[in-house]
C-alpha cells in the first residue's frame, strides 16, 4: 500500500476556451510537505480550489483523505483546512468571535469550541487582539487570524495558498514557523508558493508547475541537481593579478567577469578540487578578496525548467 | 476535540443559528448600519411631514396619519437591501470561500443575512413610529392589528431580503449592489401610495401604482393604523410576499452554491 494520502490522477480545467490546467499528476505522502511552485497564472490557485471542492474538475480524478472530491465532497471538506489568497476572515467580528463560530460551524461543542479558540489564541500570538474587531488587524495578524481558522477542526490536511504573499518579512518568519510546528505534528501539507526560498526552506518535496502543467518534481536537492554543479567564485584583489589568475587556473571550466574581477568554477565540490584551485592562486601569487562555493538556487531551477524567472504578470 | 454527531437536520438547524448569531453581531459592531437604522427614517418622516405634507391633499385623514404606513415600508424596502451589502461584502472578502469549505447547509450564510434585515427592520419601524407619534401620528390600531402589521413587516421583509440576497450574488461589487437596490426600491415605494394617492397619477402609472405589491403592504398597514377597511390589500400582501419568497430562495440558494468568491 502506498501511504499517499493526496493522489491527482491526470487533473484538467479550462476556464471558457483556456486550459488552466492540462493532465496534473502528483501525490502527497501522510505527513509530508508538497510545495506547488510556479508563477502567477501556472494554475496553482486553480488546482487549490479544485482541491478544496471549490471548483470541480472537467476531467481526472483526485482523492483525498481517501475520498473522491466529486462523490464525497462532505467528507474532502472534513478532512481539510484551507487558508486562501486573501484573509478570510469575518472582518466585524473579534479574533475570538471569528474562532468561535468557525468551531461551531465544523460541530464542536460550544465548550470545546472555546476552548479551542483559546488554544489557538494562544498558539498565533492573538491574545491581546483576540477581542478586537478583525478589522483592526495587521496584514499579518490578519493571515495568523486566518491560519487559526483553517486549523480550528486540526484537519490532518492543509492547504496554505500563497500564505506569505504581501507579508513582511518578520510576518512570514512567524507564519513559517508556525507551518514548522504544524509539520512536526504531523499534518500533511501542500502549499502553493511563488517564492523559491520558501519551498526550499520547508517543503520535503517540490513540484514545479509551469501553464498548467507539472514540468518536474523532487526534493530540492534532487531539482537543484538537475541544473548543474556546484561553483567556485573567486575575486581577485587586484585588477592586474586577474589575468594571472585567469592563466593559473586555465584548465577549468569557468567564466569570468573583468569588470567585478571574477572568476567563476564549475567544481566536484571536493576538498581536493578547492584546495587545487587555491594552491593555483598561491604559486601564481594571487591575493584573492573573495572566495565561495555556491549550490545551484531554485531560482537557477526554475530560470533553466521554465526558461523564465518567477516573476510573472499579475494574477487576475 | 471531537466534532459532535447529530442528524443532518439538527445541524442544518444549528449550523444556520450560528450564522445567523454572526450576521447579527455584524448590526452592532457596523456603525453605517446602527446610524441607518434611526436616521434615515427619521429624514423621510420629517421631510414629508413638513416640507411636502402641507401641499398634499388626502381627503378625510390628517396626512401624517396618511404618511406613516408609506415611510414605514419604504424604510423596510431600504433595509431589505442590506442583505445585498451583506452578500457583496461576504464575497468581496473571501470569507465565503471559508465558510464553502465547511460542511453546512450552504444557504444558512444567506439565511443569517435575512434574520438580521427581519430583526433591523422591526428595529428601525419602532424606532420611525416612535418619531411619527412626536409629530402627530395618531393612530386608531387596537393590540390585534399591530400584530397584524408586525406579521406583515416580517412577511415583506423577508422576501425582500431574499429578493436582495439575489441582488447581492449577481451584482459585480458592493458599489453595485447599493446602486442596483437604489435603482429598484425607488421606484417601486415612490410610484404606489406611500407619499400621495395615486388619484393625482397618469392613468399607466395609477394602474401600476395601485396593484403593485408594495401599494398592497403599504395599503393594509395603513388601514390597521387607522382603522379603516383593509379590503383584499392584507390577503394580497401575503400572497405576493410569500410567492417572492418561494421563487427567490431557491434560486439565491443556487446562485450562491455556484459563486466564486471576487
Amino acid at each position: 500500500m502506498t501511504n499517499n494520502i493526496i493522489s491527482i490522477n491526470n487533473l484538467t480545467k479550462s476556464f471558457k476556451s483556456v486550459d488552466v490546467l492540462k493532465g496534473i499528476d502528483l501525490t502527497v505522502e501522510k505527513g509530508t510537505m508538497l510545495a506547488l511552485l510556479g508563477p502567477n497564472g501556472a494554475g496553482k490557485t486553480t488546482t487549490i480550489r479544485i482541491l478544496s471542492t471549490l471548483l470541480t474538475p472537467d476531467s481526472g480524478s483526485v482523492l483525498i483523505n481517501g475520498f473522491d472530491i466529486v462523490k464525497d465532497a462532505d467528507s474532502v471538506r472534513s478532512s481539510i483546512g484551507l487558508t486562501g489568497q486573501y484573509a478570510a476572515v469575518d472582518e466585524l467580528l473579534t479574533g475570538r468571535e471569528n474562532l468561535i463560530m468557525m468551531g461551531q460551524l465544523y460541530h464542536l461543542s460550544k465548550t470545546d469550541a472555546r476552548k479551542r479558540a483559546e488554544e489557538l489564541l494562544v498558539e498565533f500570538d492573538l491574545v491581546d487582539a483576540a477581542d478586537r474587531i478583525a478589522k483592526t488587524y495587521s496584514g499579518g495578524m490578519r493571515r495568523r487570524l486566518d491560519l487559526a481558522l483553517s486549523l480550528i477542526a486540526a484537519p490532518p490536511i492543509l492547504f496554505l495558498d500563497e500564505p506569505t504573499t504581501g507579508l513582511d518579512p518578520r510576518s512570514r518568519i512567524t507564519i513559517w514557523e508556525i507551518i514548522k510546528k504544524l509539520m512536526a505534528k504531523g499534518t500533511t501539507i501542500l502549499l502553493t508558493t511563488q517564492y523559491l526560498d520558501e519551498a526550499d526552506k520547508l517543503a520535503d518535496k517540490i513540484a514545479v508547475l509551469d501553464h498548467g502543467k507539472i514540468i518536474a518534481q523532487g526534493t530540492a536537492n534532487e531539482l537543484k541537481a538537475m541544473v548543474g554543479k556546484e561553483r567556485l567564485e573567486v575575486t581577485i584583489d587586484k585588477d592586474s593579478d586577474f589575468a594571472k589568475a585567469k592563466n593559473a587556473i586555465s584548465g577549468d571550466s569557468k567564466e569570468t567577469d573583468e569588470d567585478e574581477r571574477k572568476i567563476s568554477i564549475t567544481t566536484e565540490g571536493t576538498v581536493a578540487d578547492l584546495k587545487r584551485v587555491l594552491d593555483a592562486m598561491a604559486t601564481a601569487g594571487v591575493e584573492v578578496e573573495t572566495f565561495s562555493l555556491h549550490k545551484p538556487t531554485l531560482d537557477d531551477v526554475f530560470l533553466t525548467l521554465t526558461g523564465h524567472a518567477t516573476e510573472a504578470t499579475d494574477a487576475t | 476535540m471531537k466534532p459532535t454527531s447529530h442528524s443532518k437536520l439538527y445541524f442544518a438547524f444549528a449550523d444556520t443559528f450560528v450564522l445567523i448569531k454572526r450576521s447579527l453581531r455584524h448590526i452592532f459592531k457596523n456603525l453605517d448600519q446602527i446610524l441607518s437604522i434611526v436616521i434615515s427614517p427619521v429624514m423621510f418622516m420629517l421631510l414629508f411631514r413638513y416640507v411636502f405634507g402641507g401641499a398634499i391633499d388626502t381627503g378625510g385623514t390628517t396626512y401624517v396619519n396618511f404618511l406613516v404606513a408609506g415611510i414605514l415600508v419604504q424604510t423596510l424596502a431600504f433595509g431589505a437591501n442590506t442583505t445585498a451589502l451583506s452578500v457583496a461584502n461576504d464575497l468581496k472578502q473571501g470569507i465565503i470561500e471559508r465558510l464553502k469549505t465547511l460542511p453546512i447547509v450552504s444557504s444558512g450564510v444567506l439565511m443569517g443575512h435575512v434574520v438580521a434585515d427581519l430583526v433591523r427592520n422591526v428595529l428601525s419601524s419602532i424606532v420611525m413610529i416612535g418619531i411619527a407619534l412626536l409629530v402627530g401620528f395618531r393612530p386608531e390600531a387596537s393590540f390585534i392589528d399591530w400584530l397584524h402589521i408586525l406579521a406583515l413587516v416580517l412577511a415583506f421583509t423577508f422576501a425582500f431580503s431574499w429578493l436582495s440576497a439575489i441582488m447581492g450574488l449577481i451584482a459585480k461589487s458592493v458599489e453595485a449592489t447599493q446602486w442596483i437596490g437604489f435603482v429598484i426600491v425607488f421606484p417601486l415605494t415612490f410610484a404606489s401610495s406611500a407619499f400621495v394617492p395615486t388619484d393625482g397619477m397618469p392613468r399607466g402609472l395609477k394602474f401600476f401604482a395601485e396593484n403593485q405589491p408594495v401599494t398592497h403592504v403599504i395599503e393594509a398597514i395603513r388601514a390597521l393604523m387607522n382603522g379603516t377597511d383593509i379590503g383584499n390589500h392584507g390577503m394580497l400582501s401575503f400572497v405576493w410576499c410569500i410567492g417572492f419568497a418561494l421563487v427567490a430562495i431557491p434560486i439565491a440558494a443556487y446562485l450562491f452554491r455556484n459563486k466564486k468568491s471576487r
